[in-house]
């Protein structure tokens, strides 16, 4: 015999998708796929890393220089604490979405998207600073600084630095979308969350976007001062 | 093909003739465009996909009609630098990099690894809709303006100096990118979760191995290009950006991340054609395909080394001698897998029962130009001869030998292979095979002559050239003819059969693999019953195990021996 019938349970999940024989498989496929995605998104911000290894070795003392004077490292500090915590929060979120426990998942993704919010707040700020400083690149660039290096290649660390925490901050708020429509859907008690999945993918993603900033802070704010 | 031809295989009759297939269980236009179904979003991407090859194939036919003479008589310079970079751009972006893995790939895959669809319906859709989305956006720019970078786009001129649509070409491209990166994501879930019981790594078919080193380059190299075209983008639009020297940037820069994911491109568009020579030519040599492993293998290290040699691009652009020695060196290394592949389909034919078929035909066709356009890759990767041959006609030639007589023609081979699969007719095998040959030597005329002229200094790019080039241009404009008719004669066959094809079983060809063991065309959702797989890819050999015809769907059968 060389046929199965193997999809008895076909059906049988409200969440169980057609193409999939049972919800280990689609769960699965779902982690899987999340994984896969993640690699994408980690060649696509790897362009950019590697862009900035090559301009930061060939102009280690432009870098130290700009990221010193101009970037502030308490803000850079404050958001990192704020994006860890949301990446707590977003934990216990997918801690409580496996718990099936309603009350607390809206608690948790609540909180986590606060956190993005304050997080996006305080880029604003540091941004229209650079943006009052003339630090926006184009024919309008001025770079003021009593070192002595070659000023008008402090516009590439400028073009980094709005390319790198723009793109992130893109994400974040791709993130804060993401949420409030899992966060809608929960309280309007829509048959997708009820199942832990939707709420673990976000996690993943929300992760992905935390460990990012991780590298972005000390790149730019945190680089030392003697090259 | 008769019957009594059919060795083991899985042929079986069933009353599905009358039920609602894939194609009629449905008519609104509607039930099209917002299909999840991948057999539905595989014809989608069909028409999409030929109707861009007619666009880049007019733009091709502009150019050889310029170049019959050599002082341009038929348009400036700045549309000649137009439609090349159209030709590329169309054939590249959105006809060569998803034409097989988003027709054949998306019909076929889910069915020869017994699925009901791919892991993600509806992200293949969105694939489709992003694909269209940036054709519309890319092509809307080429012709109302056009674009003159050529399709590498390379900085500054891209970036600061050409007044041409560049950003909105850039954008589309961008938007396109991510259809192929959803359909990489969608295939390697697929392949990883959605196996049939049994169906082993060892056990998928060629082509399915094919597609997994394709979906892996995708899924690698695709956001790199992405992002760098966006960073061309920003820099035209935003001022932000690091390809510019005046602000510390570097113009080189682009061209190593560009190739990071262009050359690799080039075995995106190759190696689901090998997959599908694979099937091909075991089928019709009646033959399991010799050293199935080691075709297995070198697949995935064309996909592996074909990361670490775009290098050999920028031989000419001062990069330190040393790092291109050692491009070179890695580059003649990606001959090895596949010289192997060549060799296994040679002994795979070798005393196989062969069928001279209109697919076969193809396959034959694409050992032999594949065979030519690698070969000169090896003139080209050494390092003092490419010094001589950049930016001449010769890697004109070359990349035209394995784009068209590689890839295009595995993507007949399989089109016609499994054209009655995905329609239930068959097409007329007289005008196939007619076709098949004219490809062949229209092929071969065109691009024969290129190699010559690129030989002789040529320049790619060029629209006036000394007088005495003109011969091999007319001959190379000449084939170009030839084959543009070989291209339009399928086209028109194919249409034909639609209506008054021969309507066929589910096993024409009386090949082995799951998606013949199913109707003609496939139920709305594949199989009734899942198969469980207990045999080798390519069983062809194996005595014709006792069948039997199992109604509600399946296949019941003896097992047959693994060997």
């Amino acid at each position: 015999m060389s046929v199965e019938v193997a999809h008895e349970a076909h059906g049988h999940h409200p969440t169980l998708h057609h193409q999939f024989e049972d919800l280990e498989q689609q769960n699965d496929s779902y982690v899987v796929g999340m994984w896969t995605f993640l690699v994408t998104e980690i060649m696509f911000f790897g362009g950019l890393f590697l862009a900035y290894t090559v301009f930061r070795h060939s102009n280690p003392e432009v870098f130290a220089d700009a990221g010193h004077k101009y970037l502030d490292w308490h803000k850079g500090s404050f958001n990192t604490v704020v994006l860890l915590s949301s990446s707590l929060s977003m934990a216990l979120a997918v801690y409580s979405a496996q718990k099936a426990n309603r009350g607390a998942q809206l608690l948790f993704l609540g909180i986590t998207v606060l956190c993005s919010f304050i997080f996006l707040g305080v880029k604003y700020l540091e941004w229209s600073a650079e943006f009052r400083e003339f630090h926006l690149p184009g024919p309008g660039f001025r770079y003021v600084t009593d070192a002595h290096i070659d000023t008008a290649k402090a516009q590439i660390f400028f073009c980094l630095y709005f390319a790198m925490t723009g793109l992130h901050a893109l994400h974040v708020i791709i993130g804060i979308l993401i949420m409030s429509v899992i966060g809608f859907m929960i309280v309007a008690r829509k048959p997708c969350v009820q199942y832990y999945m939707p709420v673990e993918m976000t996690g993943l993603y929300w992760h992905f976007v935390d460990i990012v900033w991780i590298f972005l802070f000390p790149l730019f704010y945190l680089i030392p001062k003697n090259g | 093909m008769s019957d009594a031809a059919i060795p083991p295989g899985i042929l079986i009759e069933r009353e599905s003739a009358n039920r609602p297939n894939y194609l009629n269980w449905s008519h609104t236009v509607k039930d099209w465009l917002l299909t999840s179904d991948h057999k539905r979003i595989a014809i989608l991407y069909l028409i999409s996909i030929t109707f861009m090859f007619g666009l880049g194939g007019i733009a091709a036919m502009a150019i050889r009609a310029e170049l019959v003479l050599p002082h341009g008589h038929l348009m400036e310079s700045e549309t000649y630098n137009k439609v090349f970079t159209m030709h590329g751009v169309v054939m590249i972006f959105f006809f060569l990099v998803p034409s097989i893995p988003a027709t054949l790939g998306n019909f076929v895959l889910p069915l020869m690894i017994g699925a009901r669809d791919l892991a993600f319906p509806r992200l293949n859709l969105l694939s489709w809709y992003l694909y269209t989305i940036g054709g519309v956006i890319s092509l809307g720019a080429m012709i109302c303006g056009g674009v003159d970078a050529g399709w590498t786009f390379y900085t500054p001129y891209s970036s600061i100096y050409s007044n041409s649509n560049i950003s909105v070409t850039l954008l589309g491209l961008f938007i396109a990118g991510f259809s192929s990166i959803t359909t990489g994501i969608n295939f390697i879930v697929t392949i990883h979760k959605m196996r049939a019981p049994g169906l082993t790594w060892m056990r998928l078919p060629l082509f399915v191995w094919a597609h997994y080193a394709t979906s892996v380059i995708i899924v690698l190299g695709t956001p790199v290009v992405a992002v760098t075209l966006g960073l061309v983008l920003t820099e035209r639009l935003l001022h932000i950006g690091i390809f510019d020297p005046a602000i510390g940037g570097d113009p080189i820069l682009f061209q190593h991340m560009f190739w990071f994911y262009s050359h690799p491109a080039v075995y995106i568009m190759i190696l689901p054609s090998m997959g599908i020579i694979s099937e091909v030519v075991a089928c019709f040599c009646r033959k399991r395909v010799f050293g199935y492993s080691f075709v297995c293998g070198s697949t995935l290290a064309i996909a592996g080394f074909g990361f670490m040699v775009w290098g050999h691009h920028m031989f000419i652009t001062g990069q330190s001698v040393y790092t291109g020695m050692i491009f070179s060196a890695l580059t003649f290394i990606v001959a090895v897998p596949s010289a192997i592949k060549v060799f296994n389909w040679t002994a795979t034919i070798y005393k196989g029962e062969v069928v001279f078929s209109a697919p076969m035909i193809y396959a034959l066709g694409f050992i032999g130009l594949f065979t030519i356009g690698g070969l000169t890759g090896l003139y080209c990767a050494s390092l003092t001869v490419d010094v001589h041959i950049n930016m001449t006609y010769f890697i004109v030639a070359h990349f035209h030998y394995v784009m068209v007589g590689g890839a295009t023609l595995g993507y007949l081979a399989g089109l016609h292979f499994w054209w009655p699969k995905m329609t239930g007719r068959m097409y007329p095998e007289g005008w196939a095979k007619l076709s098949a040959g004219l490809v062949f030597v229209g092929f071969n005329l065109t691009f024969f002559p290129q190699f010559i002229l690129g030989w002789l200094g040529m320049p790619r790019r060029y629209h006036y050239y000394p007088v005495e080039f003109q011969t091999w241009h007319v001959l190379s404009t000449a084939g170009a003819t030839v084959l543009a008719v070989s291209y339009i004669i399928p086209i028109i066959y194919f249409i034909w059969s639609l209506k008054y094809g021969e309507k066929v079983g589910p096993n024409p060809w009386g090949a082995a693999g799951l998606e013949w063991t199913i109707s003609s065309p496939p139920l709305p959702h594949n199989f009734d019953n899942l198969p469980t797989v207990t045999w080798e890819a390519y069983n062809y050999e194996v005595p014709h195990a006792d069948e039997e015809v199992d109604h509600s769907g399946g296949i019941v059968g003896d097992e047959q021996p693994s060997h």
